[in-house]
Formats: C-alpha cells, sequence, structure tokens
C-alpha cells in the first residue's frame, strides 16, 4: 500500500522564523531584492533573524555593513532610487536616529520634491521597544515619530502573519517603508500556514470582537492587551482589541467604526506619552467620533523617563496588563 | 528710463537702509556694477545694478529704511543690443503670488468622513458631554431640549438656557423638538428680524384652479383615503416650478448678497397643535413628482407634530409655501423666513363668478399672494413669478 | 582608445568657452531675478566654478548619473537640463524640472540622470553610493558623479560613504569642489587636514587635487578619472580647487572674507583666464565670443518668457505625489508632451 505523506498544513515557528521566512521568500522571488545592514550576514542578525541566509545567497546579497547607518541607508536609498529593491536593516530604532537625515530628508521627500520623476521603494526593518533590561539608549520605541512624517509608510507586524507577510507588500511599494520588529516579539511561537503569503499593510484588524470599549494598540503591546481582555471579560467587561498594523497611514475607518460601537476608547501606546501616536490617535477620535463618545478617551503609554534598567523599574516604565486593565475599567467608571 | 530699486537680496528680507552710494547723478553704469551698500540684519551688503545707463537721479537719502522693491534712483538707459534691451525692461513690481489657473477652490484638506455610525445610532440624539452632566445634575429631560450646537446637538448652553428660562437667540440652524416655549421664541425672533431687516413687498393674483381640482378628482377616484393628492401638492409643485424659473426668488440672502440656490427645497408652512410653527424643506420640489410630493408633505407633517424633524430639514428651504388650507381666509401674506427672499401664500379656495370664453359661470378660485425681498427683485419680476404659478396651475396632468 | 587626453579642436575649445559663458550669465540673470523677487528662498550661485561643471560632465555618457548640491545650475545646465524648465523651476512654476516643487536647491530631471540638487550638506553623498552600489550588482558599466563641497567633508557621512565606496568598489567619481568656504566658514578653520584628496587617499581611494580655475586641466583630469572608474569599477576622487566670486548666497554680507581675497581670486576667473588664453593662440575671434554672449543671451531671453508664461500648480494638488499616484504617469512629462 502506497505511502500518503500528508504534510502539515501550519508549522509551529517564531516570529523571528516568520520574519526569515519572508526575506528568504523575497530574495528568492525577486533578483532586485538584497538584505543591507549590521551583523547580518556573517553575524547572522542581531537577533537571528537573518541566521542561514549568507550561506544561501552569499555576500552580494546578503551585504554586511560598517557602522554607517547614515552612509548604508542613504546607500539603499540610492539603490531604490536606480531600480534595486533593498532591504536596510537598521539594527534598532535607537540606531536609526543616525540615519534619520537620510530617512526624512531624502527617502520621503524625493517623490514630492523632485515632481514625481523619482521614487525610493525601499524598505526598512528596525526592531524596537523595551523589555530586556539594555537600559535607556536601547530601549526607545520611536515608531510614532516614523509616523509623523509624509511620503513613508510606517508598519508594525504584532503577529506572525503579519511578520511573514508584511514584507512582501512592502516589497512592492513604490515609495519607503519602514517595518518594526518589537523585540519582545521574536521568541513569540504559534502556527503559521506553510503557504502564507503577503497580507494587506494599511488596515487594522479587530484581534478580538467586543461591545464595550475598544482597546486600540499596535506592535508589542498587542499581546498585552489581548491577556487585559481576557482579564477583563472576568469581570464582564467585553473589550475590544483593535491591532493598528498600519501606523501611517492609520486606518481611521476600522477604529471609529469601533468606538461608534462602545463608546469608549483606552489608546494602549509604548512610546513616552507627550506627543505620541497614541495622541494622534485620540484626536481622531475626538474629530470624527466625539459624538459616539460616553466616555473620556483613555491611554497607557511609556513613563516620562529614559528606559531605566533594573527590571522592576523597567516594568513599571512601559504599559503593563494591569494598567490596561485599570485604564479600561476608569473607562467604565469602574475601579 | 528705469527705475534702480531695492533689491531682495534674501528669503525674510523685507526692507534695507541704504548707508552708502558709490555712484553720483552723471555717473556710467553696466550690468554688474555695484552701486551701492545696504545695510541689513546680516550686515552691509553691496548691490549691483542690473541695467546699463547713466545715473539721473538719486531718489532716496542715506541712512533711510526702505522696503524691497522701493525705487532707489533713476537710470537713463541705451538700448544697446539684445542684452540691453531684456535688462532695459522695467523690473516688475514685487507681485502677490497671482494665483493663475483655475479659481479659488476649497482646500484640498478632506473634511474627515462621517462616522460609520452602527444602525440604531442615528436617532440618538447629540449632546455633548459637558451639557449630558449639567442635565444629569440639575435633572433636566434631554429630550425635551432643542439643540443649536453643530448638527443639531445639545450643547451645555442649551441646558443653561432651560435652566435660566431665558430667551433663546434663534441663530441659524434649530431643530424644532416639541417645546412649544422654545419655538415660539424662536419664531418671535425670527419674524421680527424679518420685518427688521428684510424689505417686503406684496403681490396678489387669483387664479382659476378649476382644472386643477378636476384633474384632482379623476386622480383620487381610484385611490384609497390615504393615498390621494391634495391641492397642496400641486400649488407646491407649481411655486417650485416656478422658483426654479425665476431664480431670483430662490435663494438666499446673507453678509448683504444674494445667492441664488442651485436647488428648488420648498418649505412647507406646517401648524403644529399648541401653538408651534416649522417650514421644513420638501427638497427637490421641482424635480420630484406630485406623487412624491404628496407623500413627502404627509411625511413631514407627521413627523413635525411628533417633534422628529431634522435640524437640516429647517434649515434647507430655499423658498417657503404657506396656505391656511380650507378653515383659513381667502388672501393671506406671509412674513419670509430669513436668510430666504421669498414666500408663496395659497388662499381658500371659494367659488366665484368667473369670465370663461365671454359667459359668465361658477368657477374654483384661489388667491396667491407673494411677498418678496425688495433687495432681490421687485414687482415687474413678482409679477411674471406669479403668473407662472397661475398658468403652471391650468395644467395640472404637466405638473 | 584613450579617453583621457583632451581632444583640442576648435570646436571643442568654443563649446568649452560656450558652456561656461552660458552659466555664468544664467547665474547672473538668476542674482538680477531673485533681486526682483521672482526666484524666492535661497540661491546659491556658481559665479568661478564653471571650470568644474564644464571640463567634468560631456566627459561623462548619457547612462552615467550625477549627483549634486545646492549649488547645482551649473551642472544642471551643462548635464542638458533645459534652460527653460531649469528657470521656471527656480520661478516655482509646475513647468519646472521639478514641478515647482523643489526650487534652486532641488533641481531634478530623470531624462539626464540628474538626481537632484540636494540642501543638506554631505546628503548627496550616501545617495551616489546606492547608485553605483545598484549598477555594480547589475554588473553594468554606469559611472556615478557625485559633486559636493568642502564642507560636506565634515559631515559623518563623507568618512562612511568614502568607506563604504572603497570597501565594496563601487564606481563613483567624487569631485570636491572646495572653493575654501563651507558658507562662512573658511577650510582651515573647519578642518585639522585641509588637503582634501589626502582624506580620500586615506581610505585608499585613488585620488588627485587639480586647479579647479582650469577648464583645461580639469577636464584632462577627468578624463583620467572617467576612464579609471569605468575600467576598474573602483571610486576615485577629485579635488577642484576653485573660489565662488559671489557670495554663498544671495543674503550674504561676506563678513567672513577679506574683499581683497576675492579681488585676488578674480584676476584667476576661469573664463576671463581661459578666453584670454584662447585668444593669445587665436584659437577664437572677436565675433565668436559675440555670437556666444548673442546665442546665450537670446536663449536665457526665452528662458525667462518661459517662466514667466508659466503657471502655478493648483492647490488641491497640494499632497499629490507625496505617494506614487499609482494611476498616472508622472505629471511633469505629460505637461512638457502637451
Amino acid at each position: 500500500m502506497e505511502q500518503v505523506t500528508i504534510k502539515p498544513a501550519a508549522t509551529e515557528i517564531t516570529y523571528r522564523d516568520a520574519v526569515r521566512e519572508a526575506i528568504r521568500d523575497a530574495c528568492r522571488r525577486d533578483e532586485r531584492v538584497f538584505l543591507m545592514g549590521e551583523d547580518v550576514g556573517r553575524y547572522g542578525g542581531c537577533y537571528a533573524v537573518s541566521k542561514g541566509l549568507l550561506a544561501e545567497f552569499g555576500p552580494e546579497r546578503i551585504r554586511d555593513t560598517p557602522l554607517s547607518e547614515s552612509g548604508f541607508t542613504g546607500a539603499g536609498i540610492g539603490a531604490a532610487m536606480a531600480g534595486m529593491r533593498p532591504i536596510v536593516e537598521l539594527m534598532t530604532v535607537n540606531f536609526s536616529l543616525l540615519a534619520l537625515d537620510q530617512i526624512l530628508n531624502s527617502a520621503a521627500t524625493v517623490r514630492h520634491m523632485s515632481g514625481n520623476q523619482f521614487g525610493v521603494p525601499l524598505v526598512i526593518r528596525m526592531a524596537t521597544g523595551a523589555g530586556r533590561q539594555v537600559a535607556a539608549q536601547h530601549s526607545h520605541s520611536l515608531e510614532g515619530w516614523y509616523a509623523h512624517i509624509p511620503g513613508i509608510k510606517v508598519l508594525a507586524p504584532a503577529t506572525l502573519e503579519d511578520a511573514r507577510g508584511m514584507l512582501w507588500t512592502a516589497l512592492e511599494e513604490p515609495d519607503p517603508v519602514l517595518i518594526f520588529e518589537n523585540v519582545m516579539l521574536y521568541n513569540m511561537t504559534g502556527k503559521l500556514a506553510r503557504d502564507a503569503g503577503p497580507v494587506d499593510i494599511d488596515k487594522a484588524a479587530v484581534r478580538r470582537p467586543g461591545r464595550d470599549i475598544s482597546l486600540i494598540t499596535y506592535g508589542g503591546s498587542l499581546w498585552k492587551t489581548l491577556e487585559a481582555a481576557t482579564a477583563l471579560a472576568a469581570e464582564n467587561i467585553d473589550a475590544e482589541v483593535i491591532d493598528l498594523r498600519s501606523l501611517r497611514p492609520l486606518d481611521d475607518a476600522t477604529i471609529m467604526t469601533s468606538v461608534a460601537k462602545t463608546r469608549r476608547a483606552v489608546i494602549i501606546d509604548e512610546g513616552w506619552r507627550s506627543g505620541s501616536l497614541s495622541a494622534e490617535i485620540g484626536m481622531r477620535i475626538v474629530e470624527q467620533a466625539f459624538w459616539e463618545l460616553d466616555a473620556p478617551i483613555g491611554r497607557v503609554c511609556s513613563a516620562e523617563v529614559p528606559i531605566p534598567y533594573p527590571r522592576h523599574l523597567e516594568n513599571a516604565a512601559i504599559p503593563q496588563v494591569p494598567k490596561i486593565v485599570a485604564a479600561a475599567k476608569a473607562a467604565l467608571g469602574r475601579t | 528710463m528705469v527705475d534702480f530699486r531695492m533689491p531682495s537680496l534674501g528669503a525674510d528680507m523685507e526692507a534695507g537702509t541704504l548707508v552708502e552710494w558709490l555712484v553720483k547723478p552723471g555717473d556710467q553704469v553696466k550690468r554688474g556694477d555695484v552701486v551701492a551698500v545696504v545695510e541689513t540684519q546680516k550686515g552691509a551688503i553691496e548691490i549691483e545694478i542690473f541695467e546699463a545707463g547713466q545715473i539721473e537721479q538719486i531718489l532716496v537719502d542715506l541712512n533711510t529704511k526702505v522696503a524691497v522693491g522701493t525705487p532707489l534712483a533713476r537710470i537713463r538707459t541705451e538700448l544697446e543690443g539684445p542684452l540691453g534691451a531684456v535688462t532695459a525692461a522695467p523690473p516688475l513690481a514685487a507681485p502677490a503670488i497671482p494665483l493663475a489657473g483655475p479659481p479659488l477652490v476649497r482646500a484640498p484638506v478632506a473634511p474627515p468622513p462621517p462616522p460609520p455610525i452602527a444602525p440604531g445610532a442615528a436617532a440618538r440624539a447629540r449632546v455633548s458631554p459637558a451639557a449630558r452632566r449639567l442635565a444629569e445634575a440639575r435633572g433636566i429631560d434631554l429630550s425635551t431640549l432643542a439643540g443649536s450646537g453643530s448638527a443639531g446637538a445639545i450643547t451645555y448652553a442649551d441646558v443653561e438656557r432651560r435652566l435660566r428660562g431665558a430667551v433663546a437667540p434663534p441663530e441659524k440652524k434649530r431643530a424644532p423638538w416639541l417645546d412649544l416655549d422654545a419655538m415660539r421664541t424662536a419664531i418671535a425672533a425670527a419674524m421680527a428680524r424679518s420685518k427688521r431687516e428684510i424689505p417686503h413687498y406684496y403681490l396678489e393674483h387669483q387664479v382659476d384652479v378649476t382644472a386643477c381640482e378636476q384633474w384632482l378628482t379623476q386622480k383620487n377616484a381610484t385611490r384609497p383615503p390615504d393615498n390621494r393628492l391634495l391641492i397642496g401638492a400641486l400649488a407646491i409643485k407649481a411655486a417650485a416650478l416656478a422658483a426654479r424659473r425665476f431664480p431670483a426668488f430662490n435663494g438666499f440672502y446673507r453678509d448683504g448678497k444674494f445667492e441664488p440656490a442651485s436647488a428648488v427645497h420648498a418649505g412647507v408652512a406646517i401648524a403644529i397643535r399648541g401653538g408651534g410653527l416649522a417650514a421644513p424643506a420638501l427638497h427637490e420640489a421641482d424635480q420630484i413628482s406630485v406623487d412624491e410630493l404628496m407623500t413627502g408633505m404627509r411625511d413631514l407633517v407627521q413627523r413635525t407634530r411628533a417633534g422628529r424633524i431634522r435640524s437640516s430639514e429647517i434649515s434647507d428651504p430655499t423658498i417657503t409655501v404657506t396656505s391656511l388650507g380650507e378653515r383659513g381666509v381667502e388672501t393671506l401674506y406671509g412674513i419670509i423666513y430669513p436668510p430666504q427672499v421669498a414666500i408663496v401664500g395659497f388662499g381658500k379656495i371659494v367659488t366665484r363668478p368667473w369670465v370663461i370664453d365671454g359667459a359668465i359661470g361658477p368657477r374654483s378660485v384661489v388667491t396667491i399672494t407673494l411677498s418678496a425681498d425688495h433687495r432681490v427683485s421687485d414687482g415687474h419680476a413678482g409679477a411674471l413669478f406669479l403668473a407662472e404659478i397661475g398658468r403652471l396651475l391650468q395644467e395640472p396632468d404637466k405638473l | 582608445m584613450p579617453t583621457d587626453k583632451p581632444r583640442l579642436s576648435r570646436d571643442h575649445m568654443l563649446d568649452l568657452l560656450k558652456h561656461m559663458i552660458r552659466i555664468r550669465r544664467f547665474e547672473d540673470k538668476c542674482a538680477e531675478l531673485y533681486t526682483q523677487e521672482k526666484i524666492r528662498g535661497f540661491l546659491h550661485l556658481y559665479d568661478g566654478e564653471e571650470a568644474i561643471a564644464v571640463g567634468i560632465i560631456p566627459v561623462l555618457e548619457k547612462r552615467d548619473r550625477i549627483v549634486a548640491t545646492y549649488r547645482e545650475h551649473g551642472q544642471a545646465l551643462v548635464r542638458g537640463v533645459p534652460m527653460t524648465t531649469a528657470l521656471a523651476e527656480m520661478y516655482g512654476k509646475q513647468e519646472g524640472c521639478s514641478h515647482g516643487r523643489g526650487g534652486s536647491m532641488h533641481l531634478f530631471d530623470r531624462a539626464t540622470n540628474f538626481y537632484g540638487g540636494n540642501a543638506i550638506v554631505g546628503g548627496g553623498l550616501p545617495l551616489s553610493i546606492g547608485l553605483a552600489l545598484a549598477d555594480r550588482m547589475r554588473g553594468g558599466d554606469i559611472v556615478t558623479a557625485c559633486f559636493f563641497g568642502d564642507g560636506a567633508v565634515a559631515e559623518g557621512e563623507f568618512h562612511e560613504t568614502m568607506n563604504l565606496a572603497a570597501l565594496w568598489g563601487l564606481p563613483v567619481l567624487f569631485v570636491c569642489e572646495n572653493n575654501l568656504y563651507a558658507m562662512g566658514t573658511a577650510l582651515a578653520l573647519s578642518e585639522s587636514e585641509t588637503d582634501i584628496q589626502r582624506k580620500a587617499a586615506c581610505y585608499r581611494i585613488a585620488s588627485e587635487a587639480v586647479d579647479g580655475m582650469d577648464v583645461i586641466a580639469v577636464e584632462a583630469a577627468a578624463r583620467r578619472a572617467v576612464h579609471a572608474v569605468r575600467e576598474s569599477r573602483k571610486p576615485y576622487f577629485l579635488e577642484c580647487r576653485t573660489y565662488r566670486l559671489r557670495a554663498h548666497s544671495m543674503f550674504d554680507a561676506q563678513l567672513y572674507r577679506d574683499k581683497a581675497e576675492v579681488e585676488a581670486w578674480r584676476h584667476k576667473d576661469p573664463i576671463v583666464r581661459y578666453q584670454t588664453w584662447l585668444e593669445a593662440n587665436h584659437m577664437v575671434h572677436a565675433d565668436d565670443s559675440a555670437r556666444i554672449e548673442a546665442d546665450v543671451a537670446a536663449e536665457i531671453a526665452e528662458a525667462v518668457a518661459f517662466a514667466e508664461a508659466g503657471t502655478w500648480e493648483p492647490v488641491e494638488q497640494l499632497t499629490r505625489f507625496t505617494y506614487a499616484d499609482k494611476a498616472s504617469e508622472p505629471v511633469s512629462e505629460a505637461l512638457w508632451n502637451k
């Protein structure tokens, strides 16, 4: 009798694996794609995302760079303008500040400034977020800053599907796309279909439907928010959790539909509170759904401190499940 | 002869002070010569001349601060070939940015899209958080309030007013909820303003509506009572069609000028039991069929009396039609609802002796009136307008 | 076929002269228009540096690429960006080469592979190695020419770029237009090592310095350099020593340099020097110069008329081309085809 092997439809993988698969897939599909960044080749990537890719694709396509963020980001921009599809990896958002000039003054401006003669189809990936006790200079969440800039798109994949599928779509964009991978997500495991493919990059997703309050978040805070929703359910509060997925552009329609339904909103954002993305979202809700609100909009953000090193202080500085639960209950007038 | 003017040397330079002349009247200058020194916030800068010729006259004294573009000296030019000819043309004065191209359009920023509200939410009143809190604290029933905020929202001031029992200034839009006191106050203010600001003129015209009655009888013969057409619908349709043809009676007088409206939304005066009055709009009254008009009227009457009229329906009418019906009088002159510019009145139908084809016979006659804003139209136009209504009512099947 | 010897035919000689005069008169007209507020914002003129653009750019091929700075009118004109659209761009009219969006500092022209003026000092350097990287990965033979000033060598990006270019073997011709001043700061006051080409040499890039006021010398050096880059696919660094005869920009009182120094350099004016040399060697006659001046004047008049007649981009198109408008072709081409 013939042996029939049934391939599992989904495999258990990590977020890190999903990103690696996305890069590998892109390099295979399109010879214009190449990865460029610090320690992406021989080291295998600071977070082991690109492990093994150098052996598979060679040093021209998995290109180690010197510590020259501005230089190689600008090079990525130039290469994109000349028709390649580079993926620039900036080790973390903390170091991306050295490349901010190139990102803002070149990548984001060239199309508009040149009257549409040149575009920059560049993807920049960066790790972001706190939680590993790596202290103030290695723990920023600056996605909100980047989301302020017109001319680029900003993504925050928080699930395996998105980690796997957003890169594909981003590489097809004619304009620069920044993808932020929260450091606390790399080890996350889950099941992902083997043939998982591209996903959209402009819609938010309702990860948990609910009736009583809209919890709006992105990136590393998604899972804490879902956990908070479970805790709230035990207290008879039915929370709807929205994963923004795209930080620029923001999916207003999904946000407002949710708030119109629940009449309450709390935004969870790992950036520092003042001038954060949560402020932008809150203002949009006021602009577009003011009359639906039944309670003030709340937010849970990072404390306005440089992220400290010791665990208990770091935990206190960034959004956590109990704070999210408390904020949701406050919106409902419960303590 | 050309003027040499104070040059703009920088994006933020508005003026400069001449501190030295390096030439005097009679000197020959050529393009590129440095002729003066100007003190600016950055320091002294030498300025060059772009014309060739002879300095004729110095126009500005030293140490005076002058604006960019001010003539500093007169130059007698020589037309010396293409280069000279080009530069001999007097330099244009600093222009404001000319907006050549398409005429003024709105800023490109799209307004935020209306929120996708869940079904059922449309009926929910809009109440500001501050108003809600005050009402709750002081025991006011929000459903009895008229909202004066944007999109008919009930504001803090609305609640306050109720608490004070004060007179409400009925500005712009208002949703006439079944708060008759507030409604009467609002009507009083509107009518007083109308009489104060609008120079009304009045015309009346008698119209034979026998044809209408006959047509209605025939139409209604096969219809159940709640689907029958009334002459009011014909009257409104005729008035609306006439308003389309005579734009001076359809629109708004605001900020000192008349804005003709592109659509004809006929305000229908509706009396409310207890002394209220509202005139909500039948939209596109000239475009819809008489049947649709009738249905619309019925709906408006019902909703008005139940207090469920939207504020946009109150502010939309571009002309109003009023009638006191069968129990009214023969002739009624309305007062224009500002900012509209006309109101047409229909009296009750009476049987009169009339001359038809040389013989006297009984006919159903109605007196229609026009009260119109004399800032926008005058009697001649008004007469044509009324005559048009009369003419349209002779052919009810064409309405 | 050795391409490193300058062609000394009369036609070529006159060409060089015409290019330089064309730039000078154009810049002069820009200054005039600026004082009349037709051109706004910042205006940086190339007077005194013409020999560099004129000596180098004609040596490049059409497929080669150019990255420049905010002082890029000279490079743009020699490269073939039409004077009409360049001036319209400075007026801010939508018929401009960047659709009116950029102004004087941001002339872009796809048709001539002109990858922009750039207002960030040193900002174009990483871009240039990116363009070269793309070509290298595709196995082409394009030369990317990157123009920048002495000010840029202080920026970190300069050093990162030199290192990457040498490390990865990128076919870039780096042209440093050393006019001794970064805006108002003299080179000696900002660099510990003022011999700029030595900095590139430290990164193991083939480098040389040349008299930037001598168009023949610049062309000869350019031929050597471009040939080297194209054949070796490695970078080359050409420091052109020159001087800015006008101020940094229009609104500059030049408090940082001596009038005597400016006058001394005026005697080395590249156009005057070259013209004198040509006349002394009977390679050019009086009516050649007159004809050049007349042609240039006519072209400038035409450009001014074009710019004056240009139209303003409708305000409701403000946000267009922030992102790609996938439905339509680039607007600037459509406009030119009208």
